[in-house]
């Protein structure tokens, strides 16, 4: 770790002056990312701006909706009531991430922002555009069985690893921001998060000094049907091979509304439109959640080591809206108790 | 009643959970500096130079130090190192002694600084430039250049090479598959870590994570060139081992360090090390092929094993069960071991038999799948009694039994021999089973026992507590020896200036130091008799030895109890502060051969001899059994219980005995299910870097776990009669696990770990 | 008394002893997981003294060793002047901004109780209590620990008496090197707390329904444990040991070769 300098910021305006005028300064939620990289020598900002303990912490009704506050923890964010009910998925989706201790400590803004866990990223000696832009990518042609099935370029086939930020993805979340000068602007949450193309080094949209303050989730009719499923090497505390956010609308057995987000298989939370669209007035039917997923994996290009992801996917998705469609209370295979115990 | 074999806690388990008991990087010294190491980026080729101006310049830098400016060791010579007892080094290559790159990782150079912050800091800062060579990396590839080595720790290595083939091509009914195994790591959760102090030029204490203080002494003392009674290695607690802590180059490292600095120092490994310095198991390619006659009968089994090393004369012995199990009239059973640019394979948890069960064990299910045979009854029919190598009986041996309370306890007559019949919910469940062996071994070992004037007793061996639980079986042994209570007793271990035992390695600890407790506390009871017997004020006063027994603390008559005398009372007459016993004891059958005190010396255990494995065969057996449920849709395997039942010998603490079975099932289900370190196929260097990569087990992979001792006592191996059971609950795992999945799912894996991708791929 | 309502079924002297055996911080996890019968049982299982006579020597031979003048200033960059509590203790001293708070606790202030087993967040033997929380000392910063209040596991006993959930490790050999061990113990006091409040985890059956407190399956604490890694593989016997905590009956434990459990 790089020497740097540390400040506990006393307010949002002057945290956001240092970090914009100080193109090696970052902001630092829970660090249980930004610390992690710093050690690996990943990352070496020059400068922190403590950002936990302004008072962008409250989780609150806005509008029809809700707004949690970016400093607030995850699991203040998993456990609050307003999310439980309303939003179980993101509850659901946060749980299903890291350890409760990581969840502890990781802020809601920190958490959109954690960076990819390809393994040649972390590893400073090898070649990867994302570190060190024009160096190359060594997963392109590597051991990349955790990488990206779809949206992946040359330059960069890794997959962003949050739960979270998954689920936010289907419920069109609006990440709000506050920049320079008093600025401010709301970006919806498909357009937070970048494809690779030819900057992998640029992870989401946000400029530097750009301060997340607040996410916002629009009210919406689906928390009856919704389901977080993520599937991984082993039970727990570990990132996701593949993840599906599934939730649904239906009426008279027709499904009048659905979305679907997958994790572990892009550079972003990936919606899955081509299945939303298919499924739109159909029925909720396995058969018909099966041929959605297929439409949408048509699109996947697995890499050398991953072609099993495809069918994972397509799996996942199909069994995913199957649990939405069970109101989420859909046992996963760790949840049902031991035959003896 | 006797206190061995009770199911008490530890003795030092307050210690430990109320964060007292320090390991090795917590001694901390005043003036300390840290060290933190540079390691290569390449597999093989030379450092061409190494540009440190900026490292130095960092602030709080103490000094970089590499093959340039190192202090020079006594070179390798393995007949001085043998003499010396310092053969055993984890890796050839006494550290920062040239420029040769061997293997990425290696430790090329290290900073030394004031603080950990800056050493690592200035670390990174440290920019070496390489010559390349074409490195091997890749086993496959490698293969047809391996060597087939003659021995194995002093062993016939190839056993009936070629001999197989005909009578396999004759045979109907065989199976021949396949079997891999990745690269394990053992990851212990305590990195290993070295804190040196230099008392003078010729004198040093190392407080080290080491499975053995005496070999750790040893070695350091050879290549520091010290005299071996000058240096004292000190662990008196070790946060897990698994094989991998023996001595490294970081525990040398750190001397060297501490030396040109002038002040104590201090490193502790990283994770990230953890992966490319402290060894691995390699990874195996086996080819197993069976063959029976039509009663199911074993003719045939030949284990071929490619496998590689570097730095090392270990490799992975996976055939060694081969050679052990069933009792087929022809076992070949050959190894190729390839030279890898990889860091250096060394012992984890039964090596050998951890991955060679799942081969074997495997084969035999497909076999007795192959015959619509029950697989227990399968290897029913061809058990053997004897070890089918040399045709000596064991030395006691229940594995049948193992098999019959097993299958009882896990409710084995459920299953269907026929895969995909049962389902819970939606998942397929499955029934699988596989036989465990270990070898139980034994070595020289000395104990002493001090007993002070208040009757307090001191114990001490220059053994080690891994979380075996040394510290508390080892009182209860001298409880029972002494007849006192465990609580009077004082264990000390973990330090190398005590008397001398072997390293808590192949699953020998209590086999090795107990019968040589037991016997100082014979000597420690003589003497308290000769005192006794000589003093005209003891009731004991004019009494033969032969007729005086001992109880409560208490000497006796034999035949009239109320002749005695006790302990404190004798020592308070005869005006001694303290009475001392030492006893050797080498591994001979029966009572042991006791070799004379003189010899019980620190750092002293004379080699072994006379033992008798020219009689009997020592091995260890048990019946793994796992139910597991698998999600066909995505390859998911969770194991929803199992049940372990373990021929040991007797159990000398049932409550941590119980814990090392499960401990050692729970590392099978790891190596089952998700335990690999993968490597870039084109430079050599692990992709799997870290914990978050290397998955182990964690608590929701880890069902309720039913373990059962067979518990009769081995009257071959001591008189203790304890075979080791720190390895045995690995062996067997992962080929029940895996033959669990065959029944669930009708799918037959047979490439560890059975991650998810695995069964698309099939 | 208000005493009196937070331990209703205990005896004045069993009040009293146990609360000498809790430090002040987390009274409140205690009075929500521990019911009279298993305190008994805990406290006839422990027996009273912490460091039983065994261990007197290896006690004596550390502390020799440990024994530290206090450390010479050093050559600090970015210096942070830190005011925190630690075991109820109030500790000034200055860091360097890169130094985490594990290294605070085991290289500066000698609380070595918590163990790095990764340095990156990714075993859980750093697991610490800061604020009523269970977290990751390797991860945080000890400058972002400023008026924070920290509790360690050398500040779970008080004097020598172990907190029932050490003790409730040691009965069901909830361990085997120890080193995983105060992480775990940490987490797992943490978590009788999180339990209390109603928190719900990735097993939890229905998220949206909120429950006052909530008494945790074995597959429950499971799922909350995971972030704490044994390499030795004491699992089943940590879960027994947090169920008797956390239950309120003792969990019983089955031996072959001899009866009496101590
Ligand atoms: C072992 C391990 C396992 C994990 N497993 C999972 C998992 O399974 N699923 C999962 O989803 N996550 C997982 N995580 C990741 C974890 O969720 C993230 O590290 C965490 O959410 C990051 O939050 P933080 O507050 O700690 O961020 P920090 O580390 O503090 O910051 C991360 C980044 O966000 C920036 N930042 C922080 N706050 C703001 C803000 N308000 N505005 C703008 N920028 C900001 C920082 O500058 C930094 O670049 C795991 C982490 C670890 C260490
Ligand atoms: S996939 Fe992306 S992050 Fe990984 S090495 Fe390539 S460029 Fe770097
Ligand atoms: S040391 Fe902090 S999680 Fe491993
Ligand atoms: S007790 Fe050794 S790692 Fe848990």
């Amino acid at each position: 770790m790089r020497a740097f300098k540390y400040t506990n910021a006393p307010d949002s305006a002057s945290a956001i002056r240092t970090v914009s005028a100080n193109p090696a300064a970052k902001f630092l939620g829970g660090g249980t990312n930004l610390v992690d990289l710093m050690k690996e020598d990943v990352m070496h900002p020059t400068e922190l701006m403590d950002v936990t303990r302004l008072s962008y912490t409250k989780i609150e009704k806005k509008n029809d909706g809700v707004s949690i506050g970016a400093t607030a923890t995850n699991s203040t964010t998993a456990n609050h009531e307003l999310i439980r009910k309303n939003y179980p998925l993101l509850s659901m989706a946060i749980l299903a991430g890291a350890s409760a201790q990581i969840r502890n400590m990781a802020t809601n803004g920190g958490n959109l922002n954690q960076r990819t866990r390809c393994s040649y990223f972390y590893d400073v000696n090898m070649a990867c555009n994302k570190r060190e832009p024009g160096s190359g990518c060594a997963a392109l042609n590597g051991v990349n069985k955790n990488h990206a099935i779809l949206g992946w370029s040359e330059k960069c086939v890794a997959t962003y690893p949050s739960d979270m930020a998954v689920a936010l993805a289907a419920l069109d979340a609006v990440v709000q921001v506050e920049g320079p000068n008093n600025s401010s602007r709301s970006i919806p949450f498909a357009e937070f998060h970048r494809l690779p193309a030819d900057h992998p080094e640029k992870d989401n949209n946000l400029k530097q000094g750009e301060l997340i303050t607040a996410i916002d989730l629009p009210a919406n009719q689906l928390a009856e049907k919704s389901y977080y499923l993520k599937i991984r090497e082993r039970s727990s505390y570990a990132f996701a091979l593949v993840s599906v956010a599934a939730a649904l609308v239906t009426e008279g057995g027709r499904i009048s509304e659905v979305r679907i987000a997958l994790g572990g298989v892009a550079h972003k939370p990936w919606r899955a439109t081509v299945a939303e669209k298919w499924l739109t007035g159909k029925e909720a039917t396995t058969a018909n959640f099966k041929a959605a997923a297929a439409a949408e994996m048509k699109n996947a290009k697995p890499l050398q080591h991953n072609k099993y992801k495809v069918g994972l996917a397509l799996n996942a998705i199909t069994r995913a809206l199957e649990g939405a469609m069970q109101g989420g209370a859909y046992g996963t295979m760790e949840a049902e108790s031991t035959s003896k115990n | 009643m006797s206190e061995t074999g009770k199911p008490i806690s530890r003795i030092d388990g307050s210690m430990k959970v109320s964060g007292k008991a320090l390991y090795s990087a917590e001694f901390n010294q005043p003036n300390m500096a840290y060290v933190f190491p540079v390691r290569a980026t390449i597999a093989k080729g030379k450092i061409a130079a190494i540009d440190d101006t900026v490292a130095k310049k960092e602030p709080g830098v103490l000094a970089v130090i590499s093959h340039l400016n190192a202090q020079k060791l006594k070179p390798m010579d393995m007949q001085a190192q043998m003499k010396a007892g310092a053969a055993f080094l984890g890796e050839n290559l006494p550290p920062l002694q040239s420029n040769v790159v061997h293997y990425p990782g290696q430790f090329i150079a290290m900073v030394v600084a004031e603080t950990y912050e800056q050493a690592r800091t200035a670390a990174y800062k440290v920019k070496v430039r390489y010559t390349k060579e074409k490195a091997a990396v890749d086993l496959k590839a490698e293969i047809p250049n391996s060597k087939r080595p003659k021995m194995f720790m002093g062993e016939e290595a190839q056993v009936n090479e070629g001999k197989a083939a005909p009578l396999l091509a004759a045979s109907a009914q065989k199976v021949d598959h396949k079997y891999s195994t990745p690269v394990e790591h053992h990851h212990p959760m305590e990195p290993h870590a070295t804190v040196a102090v230099w008392d003078g030029k010729d004198r040093l204490t190392l407080y080290d994570a080491t499975q053995g203080v005496g070999l750790t002494g040893a070695i350091a003392a050879y290549f520091l060139d010290l005299k071996p009674e000058n240096v004292r290695v000190v662990a008196p607690f070790v946060g897990g081992g698994f094989g991998s802590k023996g001595l490294w180059l970081h525990t040398l490292i750190v001397a060297m360090a501490a030396k040109a600095v002038g002040r104590p120092a201090k490193l502790a490994l990283t994770r990230q090390m953890m992966q490319t310095n402290v060894g691995h198991r390699a990874a195996t390619v086996q080819r197993v092929a069976l063959a029976t006659d039509t009663n199911g009968k074993l003719s045939v089994m030949r284990h071929h094993t490619d496998t590689y090393n570097n730095l090392t004369q270990f490799f992975e012995p996976s055939g060694k069960q081969s050679l052990v199990l069933y009792k087929a009239p022809l076992r070949e059973v050959t190894y190729n071991v390839a030279q890898l640019n990889r860091s250096t394979p060394t012992f984890m948890r039964a090596p050998g038999e951890s991955p060679g069960t799942f081969a074997l064990e495997s084969a035999m299910d497909e076999m007795a799948f192959k015959m619509k045979i029950d697989p227990i009854e399968f290897r029913i029919r061809n058990h053997t009694t004897k070890d089918p190598m040399q045709g000596h009986d064991f030395s006691s041996e229940y594995l049948l039994d193992c098999y019959r309370i097993g299958a009882e306890r896990f409710g084995w007559s459920a299953r269907s021999i026929e895969p995909r019949q049962k389902r819970q919910g939606r998942y397929l469940v499955g029934y699988g089973m596989a036989t465990a062996t270990y070898p139980g071994g034994r070595s020289a070992a000395s104990v002493k026992v001090v007993m002070d004037a208040k009757g307090k007793v001191t114990v001490s061996t220059a053994s080690i507590d891994i979380g075996t639980g040394t510290y508390t079986v080892l009182a209860q042994t001298v409880a029972d020896a002494l007849g006192i209570p465990v609580d009077t007793i004082e264990v000390r271990i973990g330090d190398s200036s005590l008397p001398a035992a072997p390293l808590a390695g192949g699953s020998q600890t209590t086999a090795s130091i107990h019968p040589a407790a037991v016997e100082a506390c014979v000597l420690l009871r003589r003497d308290l008799a000769a005192l006794a017997i000589a003093d005209p004020d003891s009731r004991l006063s004019g009494q033969r030895l032969e007729e005086i027994d001992f109880a409560k603390g208490k000497l006796f008559v034999k035949s009239d109890d109320k002749k005695n005398d006790s302990y404190l009372n004798i020592l308070s007459r005869s005006k001694r502060t303290e009475l001392e016993a030492c006893a050797t004891t080498l591994p001979v059958s029966g009572a042991g051969l006791t070799v004379p005190s003189a010899l019980c010396t620190p750092r002293e255990t004379p080699a072994e001899q006379n033992s008798d494995i020219k009689q009997y065969a020592f091995h260890s057996f048990g019946a793994q059994f796992a139910e597991v449920w698998v999600d066909e849709d995505f390859g998911t395997i969770r194991v929803k219980r199992f049940t372990s039942v373990q021929d040991v010998g007797r159990i000398m603490n049932e409550k941590t005995a119980r814990s090392q079975v499960i401990g050692g099932v729970i590392m099978g289900i790891g190596a089952a299910l998700m335990e690999a370190t993968d490597y870039d196929q084109r430079w050599g260097n692990p992709v799997t870097r870290t914990l978050a990569d290397y998955h182990v087990p964690v608590h929701l992979d880890v069902p309720p776990i039913d373990v059962h001792f067979i518990g009769k006592n081995d009257p071959h191996i001591s008189p203790i009669g304890a075979r080791g059971i720190g390895e045995i609950g690995i062996t067997g795992v992962s080929a029940a696990i895996a033959n669990a999945v065959f029944n669930a799912t009708g799918k037959r894996l047979r490439d560890l770990p059975l991650t998810p991708e695995k069964f698309y791929e099939v | 008394m208000q005493e009196n309502a937070k331990f209703p079924d205990l005896s004045d002297a069993e009040r009293k002893a146990l609360e000498e055996l809790m430090p002040d911080e987390i009274n409140e996890i205690i009075s929500s997981g521990i019911k009279r019968r298993h305190f008994l049982k805990l406290f006839a299982v422990t027996g009273t003294a912490l460091l039983a006579s065994h261990m007197l020597g290896i006690e004596q031979l550390m502390a020799r060793s440990a024994e530290l003048s206090t450390p010479p200033p050093l050559p600090i960059e970015n210096g942070i002047n830190l005011s925190f509590k630690v075991n109820g203790a109030t500790k000034k001293l200055m860091v360097d901004s890169r130094m985490t708070l594990l290294d605070m606790l085991r290289e500066r202030l000698e609380l070595t109780g918590s163990k790095k087993g990764c340095d990156h967040g990714q075993c859980g033997a750093c697991t610490v209590i800061v604020d009523d929380k269970r977290v990751l000392s390797c991860l945080t910063l000890a400058a972002t620990c400023e008026d924070k209040k920290v509790t360690t596991i050398e500040g779970l006993a008080t004097g020598n008496e172990l907190h029932p959930m050490q003790s409730s490790f040691i009965k069901h050999d909830g361990f085997q090197c120890g080193y995983c061990t105060p992480g775990q113990i940490c987490s797992a006091v943490a978590l009788m707390e999180e339990a209390k409040n109603g928190e719900a985890s990735y097993v939890t059956a229905n998220v949206r329904e909120k429950k006052a407190a909530v008494k945790l399956s074995d597959e429950e604490i499971r799922e909350r444990m995971s972030g704490n890694i044994c390499r030795c593989g004491a699992y089943p016997n940590i879960v027994d040991a947090i169920r008797e905590v956390h239950g309120d009956k003792a969990v019983a434990q089955l031996w072959q070769f001899a009866e009496g459990t101590n």
